[in-house]
């Protein structure tokens, strides 16, 4: 039976004065891709990086609210945000491969974890270049520098750094913004796949994207949920006008 | 009407240009009679001294009766005190630079930046004052052995000097490691000390080993504090606890002393200005090819 694998509780965001998130409730079922939709400046993006703790790095960020992730509230103080992070990983907007060899990207996760075993640490970089299919491509070059591959192939590597260490939720953020149409579907694909392991929350822009890869949808304006529901449900027939509105191409 | 009036405006261009040209040209006419001279005396007086016996000789004594030319105990006297200054300046410039990119507040930074600076604004000679007549005697305290000129406290105070130059470079390293690296670091679970030593440092590295070269190369240009505090005996030691004298210091010994000129005693200082030149100029080149390469990785 699936389950509520994270939730959040009347989540309000601010940077200084300004009030970004007014009170967001949502669920994520384990196991499903959630879609956050929603035009530019209206949260989303500091929605799911609240998710992961990783705004708090921003001076002036402050947060209201709970966030639930398996029956605990990501913000106690028993919750350590190294760990949140660990079990939560993250893939941005613009790829972001640190200048290192392919190899020791990956490698980094468990390096920082105090895993030094070499097999361990091998098996995972091989096994999670291939769940992104990027295997076949990198795998006689694995000591080259991350930064000489393509744009797409680099944002690849991101999610293999990410899934090597294993998180339960995926949060991506426009993770095909700066990348090309074949990285993209290849990402797609991916993301299908992953599903079965992972819950993942993407933030699109591409409307078409949101419906060709989720399962839930939710669209955002100004800082408030307008709709969640099955993402069938919500590019056929929206409950809300300004819902209907955005998705049919009227604004944003 | 309209034409006379172009042909003005276009000669005053031409002039504004030309003015222009003759200033920057200036400078670089300026650095190439530098070199002229330079080359122009040491040339004389590798006439004199074979450049093999200037390269090999183990003694430096052109001012006394027996006469020895041998650049080493100078070279030495200058690589330990530049050594000394460089393992002050090194850490704990890098540790303030890792402190102020990755820790300290946009409010601190500014507070600690520029007082840190005005390290860098102390006259070199306050601090030559400050190494003998401050430093030595408190050595003196620990190790009573110490001779009252040594390379010990010129070098400490001189790594005391660039610590501001080894920060504030290496901090503008790290600071122009992109942010997006930062937040995958962090989204992977990584601490703020795994991140600052793991993927800050690392990405920002060939930027701060051209910091440390100028730092060398400032460090063995220094002239006041050697000068003043670390003694004028050439000798080919590494040990830093007795008196020794560098390059730069034999050089003002020289200049300031009564040297007749155009005798080949007055020409060492040419020889040894153009082994300081072409040092520095080496680790300048190095250091501008690192720094080329390093902007080339993220820009």
């Amino acid at each position: 039976m699936a389950k509520n694998i994270l939730e959040t509780q009347d989540l309000k965001a601010y940077f200084g004065n300004k009030q970004i998130l007014k009170g967001i409730n949502l669920a994520f079922l384990s196991n499903t891709v959630t879609a956050i939709i929603g035009p530019s400046g209206c949260g989303k993006s500091t929605f799911i990086r609240s998710i992961n703790r990783i705004n708090d790095l921003i001076p002036n960020f402050r947060i209201e609210g709970n966030i639930i992730f398996n029956d605990q509230d990501i913000h106690d103080k028993n919750v350590d945000e190294v760990d949140l992070r660990r079990k939560v990983g993250m893939v941005f907007q613009r790829p972001n491969p640190f200048p290192k060899s392919i190899y020791d990207n990956i490698a980094y996760g468990f390096n920082i974890y105090g895993i030094k075993d070499k097999y361990t640490i091998d098996a995972a970089v091989e096994n999670s270049l291939k769940k992104v299919a990027l295997w076949e491509e990198v795998k006689n070059n694995l000591s080259q520098n991350a930064l000489t591959l393509s744009g797409g192939q680099q944002q690849r590597l991101c999610f293999a750094r990410a899934l090597a260490i294993e998180p339960e939720v995926l949060l991506l953020d426009e993770p095909c913004s700066a990348i090309d149409p074949i990285s993209t579907a290849k990402i797609e694909e991916l993301i299908h796949q992953l599903k079965k392991n992972y819950t993942i929350i993407i933030v699109t822009h591409n409307m078409q994207q949101a419906a060709r890869v989720s399962d839930y949808t939710a669209f955002f304006l100004l800082g408030e949920l307008i709709e969640f529901g099955k993402t069938d449900g919500i590019f056929t027939a929206p409950k809300d006008k300004r819902t209907e509105a955005y998705i049919t191409g009227r604004f944003g | 009407m309209l034409g006379r009036k172009k042909f003005i405006l276009g000669l005053k261009e031409k002039l504004i240009e030309k003015l222009l040209f003759l200033c920057s040209f200036l400078s670089v006419l300026t650095t190439f009679g530098i070199i002229f001279i330079l080359s122009a005396e040491s040339i004389e007086f590798f006439k004199e001294v074979p450049v093999l016996s200037f390269l090999t000789d183990t003694q430096w004594t052109p001012l006394f009766v027996n006469k020895h030319f041998g650049i080493l105990p100078l070279l030495c006297g200058t690589i330990l005190t530049t050594f000394i200054a460089i393992s002050v300046a090194l850490p704990i410039g890098l540790i303030s630079a890792v402190y102020l990119s990755e820790y300290a507040s946009d409010k601190t930074r500014n507070i600690i930046k520029p007082l840190m600076e005005i390290l860098a604004a102390v006259p070199t000679v306050v601090y030559g004052y400050f190494a003998l007549l401050f430093i030595t005697p408190l050595l003196k305290k620990i190790i009573p052995s110490i001779s009252g000129f040594n390379a010990l406290s010129s070098g400490l105070v001189m790594g005391i000097m660039i610590i501001p130059l080894v920060a504030s470079l290496s901090e503008d390293a790290l600071r122009s490691v992109p942010n997006g690296l930062r937040e995958g670091a962090y989204a992977l679970g990584s601490t703020r000390l795994q991140l600052s030593f793991k993927v800050i440092f690392p990405a920002a590295l060939s930027g701060i080993i051209a910091a440390l070269i100028l730092a060398i190369s400032r460090a063995i240009g220094e002239t006041m504090i050697v000068a003043i505090a670390a003694g004028q005996q050439p000798r080919l030691t590494l040990n830093p606890l007795v008196p020794i004298e560098t390059i730069t210091a034999y050089i003002v010994q020289v200049s300031l002393g009564d040297t007749p000129h155009g005798t080949l005693e007055y020409r060492t200082i040419f020889a040894c200005g153009m082994t300081l030149f072409l040092l520095t100029l080496c680790l300048n080149i190095i250091s501008f090819k690192l720094k080329k390469k390093f902007q080339e990785i993220y820009e």
